[in-house]
């Protein structure tokens, strides 16, 4: 019998190929993926994240948790696609345009996938029209920008704007981040959200698409 | 490729006792009076425009900004009569992609610093810095293209349009570095560093140098900023460990130096924290960055950074109003009086001087394996290590092991304080360093066919495939 407490302690680790070869397991003997992906997976990405925030973790112990993660749930997202299961959200996330920084934003996107979202990461300098495409033609529910220069937050506004003139701009949630954001700016272009570290974009995402 | 000039075989500065602030075995004369390394530390002071967008309807106002900040910044810099000023205006990206805009700003910014020299004796000098904007496509052309094109030319017209120093913060190897810092994968930092950055050092210097030969600018410096203090500023927000971005910074060494080597004469730009080791081998002028760089970042090198300096900057600020005066003013005044302090050191007596530089590093030498790599008996020692290899790789190599064996050392003999945590990665970096393949080749082949190859183009590196 799939010891799914084992899988939950592998991606805590970081053992990839323990984490696969249970969710195999647990797949095999017909386990609800659900269950394994709720009760098990996105907990123990949860514990990583509190981890890392309690500078128990650094970030490559995060990655190779991710990385655990990503395993499992390539064996796992079959089974929940087949049972019709949704993902907690999907997020179009990049650096703004103008802006190459992307340490920060691939780690949001590490950790928002970790806690059951689907990402659509549209990379560095990316335009508010690849934002605005991402919402309309591929069902992004939120928006993830960051910047890391004063001189390119103005494009994080741009953005929203974008998505104001597509008409989409009740369709998606916007959250921002990187080191120049503060929720001050957050309020000022109306975004929905804010977070200045990896973690906590996982709660704001998953409040906002509670709403 | 480019001719070296020199491949230094031998540290420039042997002895500690002439490893001091404001002296450099090279110093550099240049813009109008101005004398960087023959035994006094001047101010160089750097500003940015606060958040604003840069295009042709703002450029009005963006002048406006330029040239009244330059006015407060010299208007000081005479009232507190600065022995001399260094002023850097460090483009930013739209003005290197249109780069007339750029040199406009240069020639505001120096034709200023003319004005208060003829009418007030300020020695002051310009020094201008694009920025290297192939890093806006990935993977980057590093030698041709677009970017390429526009950063050449500025270089070109900096003599032109009144710059004394040219000096870049480039970023050859970045595409590959920056996921492997987060990973704190120093296999492959070494190889963004000692075989990419190496190499796209020596083609980008070797245009710089050409660009100034014949006039009056001279090729100043570089910086590892894209790596070690981009290391440095994920290692404060604890994203890896202390002792990983102590490593790394040790390890842009052997980068840093091939512009040195291909004809460019100092001082090394603020952010390249690795300046000591510059001065130590290459015998280079330094500027230098730390508590004074509050305003753009935090570090734990505050102090030791300004131990042998000869600029002291403030790196930049963003132009904005404080309760006294505007932010570029005020980082003026604090770098000024930190510099009359060193200088009236050195004025009393070399050892007073001396004095001044240990208590600078042994204020922050201990807390942090990032500052004992900057204390300067460790620079002296890490730097003849270094070059006892040959070639940019080996060195580097040289730098990750040397950097460990010292930091190992150096926590069980007390004189750095490592967490538990932290020794616990000191150990996984040594199995690291102590397994990096032995020659060029070998990384470059075995990086070839791993997953970092997807991320640069080997031709943009002269790296035949």
């Amino acid at each position: 019998m799939a010891d799914l407490q084992q899988l939950n302690e592998a991606i805590i680790k970081g053992d990839a190929n323990l984490a696969k070869s249970v969710a195999e397991q647990a797949m095999s003997e017909g386990v609800d993926p659900q269950e394994v992906l709720n009760g098990y997976m996105i907990p123990a990405m949860d514990e990583v994240g509190r981890r890392f925030e309690n500078n128990e973790y650094f970030v490559p112990e995060l990655l190779i948790s991710a990385r655990a993660m990503k395993r499992a749930l390539e064996i796992v997202k079959p089974a929940l696609v087949e049972s019709g299961a949704e993902p907690v959200g999907k997020v179009a996330i990049g650096t703004v345009k103008g802006d190459l920084h992307d340490i920060g934003k691939n780690l949001v996107a590490a950790m928002l996938e970790g806690g059951g979202f689907e990402i659509i990461d549209l990379g560095v300098d990316a335009k508010p029209e690849e934002f605005v495409k991402a919402v309309q033609e591929r069902g992004a529910q939120i928006v993830a920008l960051s910047a890391l220069l004063t001189t390119t937050m103005p494009s994080m506004k741009t953005t929203i704007e974008a998505l104001k003139e597509a008409g989409l701009r009740d369709k998606a949630k916007v959250i921002i981040g990187g080191a120049p954001i503060t929720q001050q700016y957050a309020n000022e272009i109306g975004a929905d959200g804010y977070s200045d570290n990896a973690s906590g974009a996982v709660s704001v995402a998953r409040k906002l698409v509670a709403r | 490729m480019g001719k070296a000039v020199s491949s230094f075989g031998a540290l420039a500065v042997r002895r500690l006792e002439d490893f001091v602030y404001g002296r450099s075995p090279f110093p550099v004369t240049c813009g109008n009076g101005v004398e960087i390394g023959t035994g006094i530390v001047i101010p160089e002071v750097n500003f940015t425009l606060q958040t604003i967008d840069i295009n042709a309807d703002t450029w009005p106002a963006i002048r406006r900004i330029y040239t009244e900040t330059i006015e407060g910044i010299c208007k000081r810099a005479v009232e507190l009569e600065v022995p001399a000023l260094l002023v850097e205006f460090e483009t930013l990206p739209p003005m290197t992609i249109h780069p007339p805009w750029g040199l406009e700003i240069a020639r505001i910014l120096s034709d200023k610093l003319r004005v208060y020299h003829e009418k007030s004796g300020l020695k002051a000098a310009l020094r201008l810095t694009p920025n290297d904007t192939r890093d806006h496509q990935r993977p980057p052309l590093m030698r041709r293209g677009t970017y390429w094109d526009g950063m050449i030319e500025v270089f070109q017209a900096a003599p032109g349009a009144g710059a004394d120093l040219v000096a870049i913060e480039s970023t050859g190897g970045k595409e590959v570095c920056d996921e492997a810092l987060t990973a704190c994968d120093l296999r492959t930092v070494v190889f963004a560093l000692g075989v990419l950055g190496a190499r796209d050092m020596e083609f980008l210097w070797t245009e710089i140098v050409r660009a100034c030969q014949g006039t009056a600018t001279i090729p100043s410096g570089d910086t590892a900023c894209g790596f070690a203090n981009t290391a440095m500023v994920l290692a404060d927000q604890r994203f890896i460990p202390k002792v990983f971005a102590a490593v790394v910074r040790v390890v842009s060494v052997p980068r840093s130096l091939v512009a040195y080597e291909v004809g460019a004469k100092g001082p090394s730009k603020d952010c390249a924290y690795e300046g000591p080791y510059m001065k130590a081998i290459a015998g280079v002028p330094i500027s230098m960055e730390g508590k004074s760089a509050a305003c753009a970042h935090l570090s734990h090198v505050g102090n030791v950074s300004q131990a042998v300096c000869d600029c002291w900057s403030n790196e930049s600020v963003q132009n904005v109003r404080l309760l006294s005066a505007s932010a570029p003013v005020v980082s003026l005044e604090q770098l000024a009086y930190d510099c009359r302090l060193m200088n009236v050191a050195a004025r009393r007596s070399e050892d007073h001087a001396r004095t001044l530089r240990d208590l600078l590093a042994e204020s922050d030498a201990a807390l942090d394996p990032q500052a004992y790599v900057l204390r300067p008996d460790v620079v002296l020692r890490l730097s003849a290590d270094i070059i006892k290899e040959e070639g940019a790789y080996r060195r580097t190599v040289r730098a990750a092991q040397a950097a460990v064996t010292e930091l190992n050392r150096a926590a069980k003999e007390g004189e750095v304080r490592l967490s538990d945590r932290e020794k616990t990665w000191l150990d996984r970096l040594k199995e690291q360093a102590d397994s990096l393949p032995e020659s060029e080749e070998e990384m470059v082949r075995e990086m070839l066919s791993s997953p970092c190859a997807e991320k640069f183009l080997p031709e943009e590196y002269g790296i035949p495939t």
